[in-house]
């Protein structure tokens, strides 16, 4: 029996008196490629943030393999083998491609302050790694052109490319990713849903997407959890997902439901 | 008993001067989300204001009360307008700037008010402005008097002082609570983009709180002076950072909270430097201020916002 | 900042003692040539002027790890500058009349020096620490004030201590500072800086002043780091209180206040917070400046102040920015670079 990825235990966040993520339970195991759904405001984000440590749970347990990661920091929660990407894109703006995905290769490094000032031969070597490292994590994006680019010269594509390369370089066990298609065109979405996919199969990650791109997630998704106001109301294939009445509500409301007398309303892409 | 209760007239005495003080900076802090270093200074503009005043209206030599109003008023009127033109031309263009940039402004013009009127004065203008470094003497609007409540000391000054600091700080909370510009204050200091789009002119709100801030400064400033009448240009410093710790102890943004931080400084000054030793006086804001700032950094009353990830 | 990877460049050959060495042992012939020159030619304003401008680097240089590279803005750092001058003067003072076995008391006198400020440099760190530890949860104006605060603490601490000599200080220090020492100091001071800068740790503090939030994310220990950065700041503030004090033999808490740690923020801004070339520069324009206007003492801060209101209004980013000089220049001086695909900082 693998151990699993990541296993979210009935986790709930609640800001003050408002409870945004009730009771959330998910569980991944290696490999899998599993899609987050649910109309605005529904607690995807939220669930992210308390996976990755952003803050901590107000109950339920996160165990990272088979580790309880509850109340860690996310950094420690990271170099456990948790990365992700941000809804409104966090690079480093002032630093070049390169350097951001440099610092993603951080917490590998081996030499500490004294062999930095002293730039001894393994002060040296770690350098010549993790440069290497993140040239290789910007040629799987596509990026090797614009390492010395700016990351706020980026176009906005790009920039969202060079946020997955950089949660990659961290190297993760499982890759959140949050609305990584968000204003791009269909072509670039069919694009970034091959990248995944390629991603997936090369470096054997796990990968949980938060997307509001109906076509895009279910393309892409083995299986697929979906949540309204906090709460999972659905989970399964993206087949049976599609036909769920409870999520057809959740995003068409209960008057559409009536009309079409609770038919199938999305068409297969 | 009576060397406590003299603590106690003493700490009130000072703290409701750090009270008027505070409550600019967390009016300010509260629209702007900027601490403005340059309001104590603007205290210090104040005091000045107030001794220029009484020179040309002949209070030292001839006191009266409707001369001790006539320089009240009047000084509370032209630092509110410093405090406007101020804010107007030093912090407004850096609104869209990082908070930082505004920050060093403000260093910039409390240095610069700081060592402006210790400059030398001009003697083309008739009477010593700037003032120079040397400190002068206040006049005293009405003659002193003092008595002794059952061992404890009080003047009159101090009696006067703690009815108009109260009834101006009545005025402001009602200004605040009660009135549409005080209502629109709060909205801009909760999200002053929606506050805009909601139809309020957010730089008219600026600057009224500006005045109103600077005014109750400038109050503060010839309420103190009447009975410590010292002044010189760099008094605003220490009252002024004093102050700014009783704004954060109280809970910056919150304006009873203000008032409350004051009080509470002023009577933490007394008593551990009556009791103890009074040369670390000085000592004692900054202390408190770490305190807060590491335990509970919202202080009493406000309420800490986290960033949304 | 640049993407280049740090490698040994023009002192390959040297390994690595002699990477670090050089550059200090080639300093510490051309001061010890131009201190001996201005000594002949008694051109001792000069010399001081120099001497304080180094001073002043050193001062600049360091708070830019913490306010440029790490984007954290502390208004204290004065306060650990008097902790290593007073450690460095109280140190000096009990050995000045001791010698060490079979040297000249002029050596002897030098290398005890040297223990002085290596010990000042110590405490300081270790003050920049316990100050740091709990401060550097706090945000950006936060922040500010509790290291404004610390500063005045330490001054209110030192002012009530008879045995650091209360408000009259410490008197009586040998007059040991030289313009050889404050340069080897400038030069160590940059060197530590520029390398990291250049490493996967300056990199780690870059990214925190960018998005500390996604630092965090990325496996980077935010607070720890920004505690490093501290701690390495205070250390190099430490360095320059200890110098200090022995040029002006004499150590009082008046040179420690908050408006000589704003000096020092304003040296920062005007060459550009992050760029270490900049907080050279600025060090030298303000520290001259300052000599020019002496027979104006009294608009000099006016001058300071306007300078910083102006300068935030219009040109925030400084003389520098964040870029650097080195970056411009050829290659045997500067490092490897990439040409740059992408737009201009």
């Amino acid at each position: 029996m693998t151990t699993p990825v990541l296993e979210a235990k009935k986790v709930t966040m609640q800001f003050g008196g408002l409870k945004a993520l009730v009771d959330f339970d998910l569980t991944l195991l290696p490999g899998e490629l599993v899609g987050m759904i649910g109309p605005n405001g529904a607690g995807k984000t939220t669930a992210f943030n308390a996976i990755t440590g952003v803050y901590p749970p107000s109950s339920g347990d996160v165990l990272v393999s088979g580790a309880r990661v509850n109340g860690q920091r996310p950094y420690q929660i990271c170099i456990a083998g948790i990365a992700r990407t941000f809804q409104n894109i966090r690079l480093f703006k002032q630093l070049t491609a390169l350097d951001n995905v440099r610092v993603a290769c951080h917490h590998g490094r081996q030499a500490g302050f004294t062999a930095a000032f002293l730039r001894t031969a393994g002060f040296l070597a770690d350098e010549a790694r993790i440069a290497r490292r993140a040239e290789e994590f910007l040629a799987v994006m596509g990026l090797a052109d614009k390492r010395d680019a700016l990351a706020r010269n980026l176009p906005y594509g790009e920039q969202r490319r060079l946020e997955i390369a950089r949660a990659l370089a961290t190297g993760p066990k499982l890759l959140c990713l949050d609305e990584p298609a968000a204003g791009m065109n269909a072509s670039e979405k069919v694009a970034l849903m091959d990248l995944i996919q390629k991603i997936r199969d090369q470096f054997g990650l796990a990968i949980l997407v938060i997307e509001h791109d109906m076509r895009v997630v279910m393309g892409v998704s083995e299986r697929m959890v979906v949540l309204d106001h906090g709460v999972t109301i659905a989970r399964g294939s993206p087949q049976e997902i599609r036909a769920n009445p409870k999520v057809i509500e959740a995003y068409l409301g209960d008057s559409y439901l009536e009309e079409k007398h609770m038919q199938v309303p999305v068409e297969a892409p | 008993m009576t060397e406590f209760l003299q603590h106690i007239v003493n700490g009130v005495s000072v703290g409701t001067i750090y009270a008027l003080i505070a409550l600019g900076y967390t009016m300010v802090y509260g629209v702007l989300k900027l601490i403005n270093f340059a309001h104590g200074d603007v205290y210090m503009v104040g005091a000045f204001c107030g001794f220029y005043l009484s020179n040309a209206l002949g209070a030292d030599k001839d006191p009266s009360l409707t001369k001790a109003l006539v320089v009240f008023v009047l000084s509370m009127i032209i630092c509110g307008v410093l405090g406007v033109v101020i804010e107007r031309f030093a912090y407004r263009p850096l609104r869209q700037r990082q908070r930082l940039t505004a920050l060093i402004t403000a260093i910039g013009v409390s240095l610069l008010l700081e060592y402006g009127f210790q400059l030398p004065s001009i003697k083309a203008l008739g009477f010593p402005f700037p003032p120079g470094p040397t400190p002068r003497f206040f006049p005293q609007p009405f003659t002193t008097i003092e008595f002794d409540l059952s061992g404890v000391h009080l003047s009159n000054y101090d009696v006067v002082s703690f009815l108009l600091a109260v009834g101006l700080m009545l005025m402001l909370q009602y200004i605040v609570y009660r009135t549409r510009f005080g209502t629109s204050m709060r909205a801009v200091s909760f999200d002053s983009q929606i506050a805009g789009l909601m139809g309020i002119n957010v730089n008219r709100v600026i600057s009224g709180t500006f005045f109103l801030g600077s005014s109750l400064a400038a109050a503060a400033a010839i309420l103190y002076a009447g009975s410590r009448p010292k002044i010189d240009p760099l008094m605003g410093l220490m009252l002024g950072v004093k102050a700014f710790v009783a704004a954060v102890f109280g809970g910056i943004g919150n304006v009873p909270g203000a008032m409350v931080g004051g009080l509470a400084l002023g009577l933490a000054e007394e008593f551990v430097s009556g009791y103890t030793v009074s040369s670390y006086r000085d000592g004692i804001a900054f202390a408190l201020l770490i305190v807060v700032l590491l335990v509970r950094p919202a202080g009493l009353f406000g309420t800490f916002r986290p960033e949304k990830v | 900042m640049d993407t280049s990877t740090p490698s040994a460049g023009p002192l390959r050959t040297l390994g690595l003692a002699g990477r670090s060495v050089t550059p200090l042992a080639v300093t510490f012939v051309i001061t010890l040539i131009a201190y001996t020159l201005l000594q002949r030619a008694h051109a001792d304003y000069p010399s001081i002027v120099l001497t304080v401008a180094g001073i002043n680097i050193i001062m600049a240089v360091s708070l830019n790890v913490v306010n440029g590279f790490t984007g954290q803005f502390s208004l204290g750092h004065a306060g650990f500058m008097a902790i290593g001058a007073y450690t460095a003067a109280k140190i000096m003072l009990g050995l000045h009349h001791s010698q060490i076995v079979g040297l000249s008391p002029f050596i002897s006198d030098q290398i005890f020096f040297f223990f002085a400020l290596v010990c000042g440099m110590v405490t300081a760190a270790v003050a920049g620490l316990l100050v740091g530890m709990p401060s550097l949860r706090l945000r950006g104006d936060y922040l500010a004030i509790v290291t404004l605060g610390f500063n005045e603490i330490i001054r209110v601490i030192i002012e009530n201590t008879p045995f650091l000599g209360q408000a009259t200080g410490l008197s009586g220090l040998p007059r040991i500072t030289t313009l050889v020492w404050v340069y080897m100091g400038v030069v160590a001071t940059v060197m530590a800086a520029r390398r990291l800068a250049e490493s996967t740790h300056g990199r780690a503090l870059l990214a925190i002043r960018e998005d500390e939030v996604a630092a965090e994310a990325m496996g980077v220990d935010t607070t720890g780091y920004k505690v490093r950065a501290f701690v390495i700041a205070s250390a190099f503030a430490g360095l320059a209180g200890g110098l200090l004090v022995h040029q002006i033999q004499l150590c009082t808490p008046r040179s420690f206040t908050f408006i000589r740690s704003i000096e020092v923020v304003a040296m920062v801004v005007l060459g550009g917070m992050g760029s270490v070339t900049g907080s050279i520069l600025a060090a030298l324009i303000l520290s001259v400046g300052v000599e020019i206007l002496r027979s104006v003492q009294e608009f000099r801060m006016v001058v300071y102040s306007l300078l910083l209101i102006v300068l935030m209004l219009t040109r925030p980013a400084g003389i520098f920015g964040t870029r650097e000089l080195w970056d411009l220049l050829p290659r045997p001086f500067g490092r490897r670079r990439a040409s740059p695909a992408g737009g201009t900082p």
